[in-house]
């Protein structure tokens, strides 16, 4: 794992210690809908390098707690957040951060598949680059790696410019997955991107995401509990809002530390 | 044809599984009322251009083709043309347009996506307001505020500097072809800002946060995102605005100047379609030039289904070209 010394420091401000790149922490996060209260005081620290599964029943702020790690929950009218969410040790809250430059680093793929309908294949992968102002050699680059990460590059290789509403459901989550990581982003965040997927591209995404730890932090929220002990090395229980266990996934689903995490892992509610 | 045997086989269809007899037949009512309806619609704009054709036979027979080339315009040797008219309405139709279409795409992109979010019901619901007001009023501050304007402070200067070409070349008289122009621009910019705006109200919002997460600028996403995803809904406003400029009548009389000239020069005076028809219906004494006057109003309505019909092929091209984007 590399560390924040690197030639070109990215934009967030300079930095006093040393943290490792993409690395989260998280302090008493609370945001809300329209006065609303979704999440309640959040605490928790995102280790870089690592997968992080964020579980918890429907509605309990899973969404809501993933738009706030990328600043996109407060494009919401009447949405508001506060708390701080430090990416290596800075705020990306604090007065004067542009969320523009936040998300750059911070990238995010969403619940249900989003493609540019627009847009070719190819260019809804290179949307973000072109935005970032890459070359048009880099972004062809750029672009066929990140559909090949992705799994989806051999489906569309003799298509790339044809419409990307032509994709099916799984294939077209599978474009935002390349999309997102095509613009390189220290940080990915996933909402449920296997929920539109079936069993084989499912296990692909999975294959992927353990391997992408390598270079990315990876933030998963995810439903399925069987995904979360397959990919997750921490997992995350969310309830109403509330963080009420976050520990090594093993250690979670084996010997649950609160009553509640244990009641929804055995399928007591949720 | 087709489509009605469907119609016959599902209704059917309905009939044997549903047993409710009194459904069936509001159902049956409901389809001969709208079928009623829709023939009529068509019956009557049939009808229409029958009696437009009749009553301009006489000038059809006498002027042939030679009725849309010829710029004479002379009642009293009773020798008609009606090109003059015909550039007027497409001249000022189109410099509305230019002048309109980006202040409405701005005015509606701000209104959607930056204005702050009190503003944004209330300025919405203005614009509205504004395309109702009458084209009277327009015409009469037309001639009050813009006319006046026009001459003392916009065009000389144009003409002082620019006036080596011959779109800003001549006199600075206010009325004119500029002076419909704007006036139709300020007609109809709230019409098509009021369209465009509810073609960006439905550009789904995950749409816009797909973007932005990719570390896009508010603007880039508008620019990349935003607009495209409209753009079909977006043509169809201008059209509208451009179907509401071409027919326009009363606000154009009042600045057009009313010269059956063809000039070059923007600050010159000219006639428009519907403005002649508007002017001379009423004193046409000979048969001849009633006619005429009715040939006049046959183009404009030929001029404007031609329009409709070539926005409806470059609507369905753009739509097209990107399946979903309407759909959606
Ligand atoms: N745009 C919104 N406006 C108002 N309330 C919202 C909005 N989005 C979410 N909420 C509310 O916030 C709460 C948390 O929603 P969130 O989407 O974060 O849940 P989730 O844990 O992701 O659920 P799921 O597993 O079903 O995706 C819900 O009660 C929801 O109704
Ligand atoms: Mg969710």
């Amino acid at each position: 794992m590399e560390t924040v010394t690197r030639s070109t420091p990215p934009p967030v401000l300079e930095r006093s210690e040393v943290f490792l790149i993409g690395s989260l922490r998280v302090e008493g996060l609370e945001a809300s809908y329209g006065g609303r209260q979704i999440l309640k005081g959040i605490t928790m620290d995102i280790p870089a390098g690592a997968v992080t599964a964020v579980i918890g029943p429907s509605g309990c702020g899973k969404s809501t707690f993933v738009r706030c790690l990328n600043r996109l929950h407060e494009v919401v009218p009447g949405a508001r957040v506060s708390g701080r969410v430090l990416l290596e040790g800075q705020d990306i809250y604090a007065p004067g951060v542009d969320p523009v430059v936040v998300r750059r680093r911070i990238g995010m793929v969403f619940q249900r598949p989003n493609p540019f309908p627009t847009m070719t294949i190819y260019q809804n992968v290179a949307a973000g680059l072109r935005v970032n102002g890459w070359d048009r050699r880099r972004t062809a680059e750029a672009v066929e790696r990140s559909l090949r990460m992705a799994a989806l590059w051999d489906e569309v290789k003799d298509r790339l410019h044809q419409p990307a509403t032509g994709l099916s459901g799984g294939q077209q989550q599978r474009l935002c997955i390349a999309r997102a990581l095509a613009v390189e982003p220290d940080v990915l965040l996933m909402d449920e991107p296997t929920s539109a997927l079936d069993p084989v591209s499912t296990l692909k995404i999975e294959e992927l995401l353990i391997e992408l730890r390598q270079r990315f932090t990876l933030v998963v929220v995810t439903h399925n509990m069987q995904q979360a002990a397959r990919v997750a090395d921490r997992t995350a229980f969310l309830l109403d809002g509330e963080l009420v266990e976050f520990g090594p996934t093993a250690e979670l689903f084996t010997m649950p530390r609160d009553r509640r995490t244990e009641d929804y892992i055995t399928g007591r509610f949720g | 044809m087709e489509a009605g045997d469907r119609l016959r086989t599902v209704r059917g269809g309905v009939r044997q599984t549903a047993g409710g007899r009194t459904a069936y037949l509001g159902d049956q009512f409901f389809l001969w009322l709208t079928r009623f309806l829709a023939l009529a619609i068509l019956a009557l704009l049939s009808l229409i251009f029958y009696e437009v054709i009749v009553a301009s036979k006489p000038s059809l027979q006498r002027f042939g083709f030679g009725f849309l080339t010829s710029t004479e315009w002379d009642p009293v040797a009773e020798r008609f043309g009606a090109l003059p008219f015909i550039f007027g309405t497409v001249a000022s139709s189109l410099i509305a347009l230019i002048l309109a279409v980006p202040l409405s795409l701005a005015v509606a992109t701000f209104l959607v996506e930056l204005a702050p979010w009190w503003l944004r019901g209330p300025a919405g619901v203005a614009v509205e307001l504004l395309a109702a007001i009458p084209s009277v009023v327009y015409g009469l501050w037309g001639i009050f505020v813009l006319v006046p304007f026009l001459r003392s402070t916009v065009e000389p200067p144009l003409i002082r500097s620019l006036g080596f070409l011959p779109l800003f070349r001549g006199p600075a008289i206010g009325v004119g072809l500029l002076a419909a122009g704007v006036i139709l621009a300020i007609m109809i910019t709230p019409i098509i800002t009021a369209v465009i705006r509810e073609v960006l109200l439905t550009v789904p919002r995950h749409q816009r946060e797909a973007m932005l997460a990719l570390g896009a600028t508010r603007w880039e996403t508008i620019r990349l995102v935003v607009l495209p995803y409209g753009r079909a809904g977006i043509l169809g406003g201008v059209i509208l605005g451009l179907g509401r400029a071409l027919g326009e009548t009363m606000a154009v009389t009042m600045v057009i100047g009313n010269r059956p000239e063809i000039a070059l020069s923007l600050f010159a005076p000219a006639y428009s379609m519907a403005s002649v028809i508007a002017n001379e219906f009423t004193e046409a004494t000979s048969a001849i030039h009633l006619s005429a006057l009715v040939e006049i109003a046959l183009i404009l309505f030929l001029v404007t289904i031609l329009i409709n019909i070539l926005a409806r092929l470059l609507i369905w091209r753009v739509s097209r070209a990107v399946p979903g984007a309407v759909r959606e």
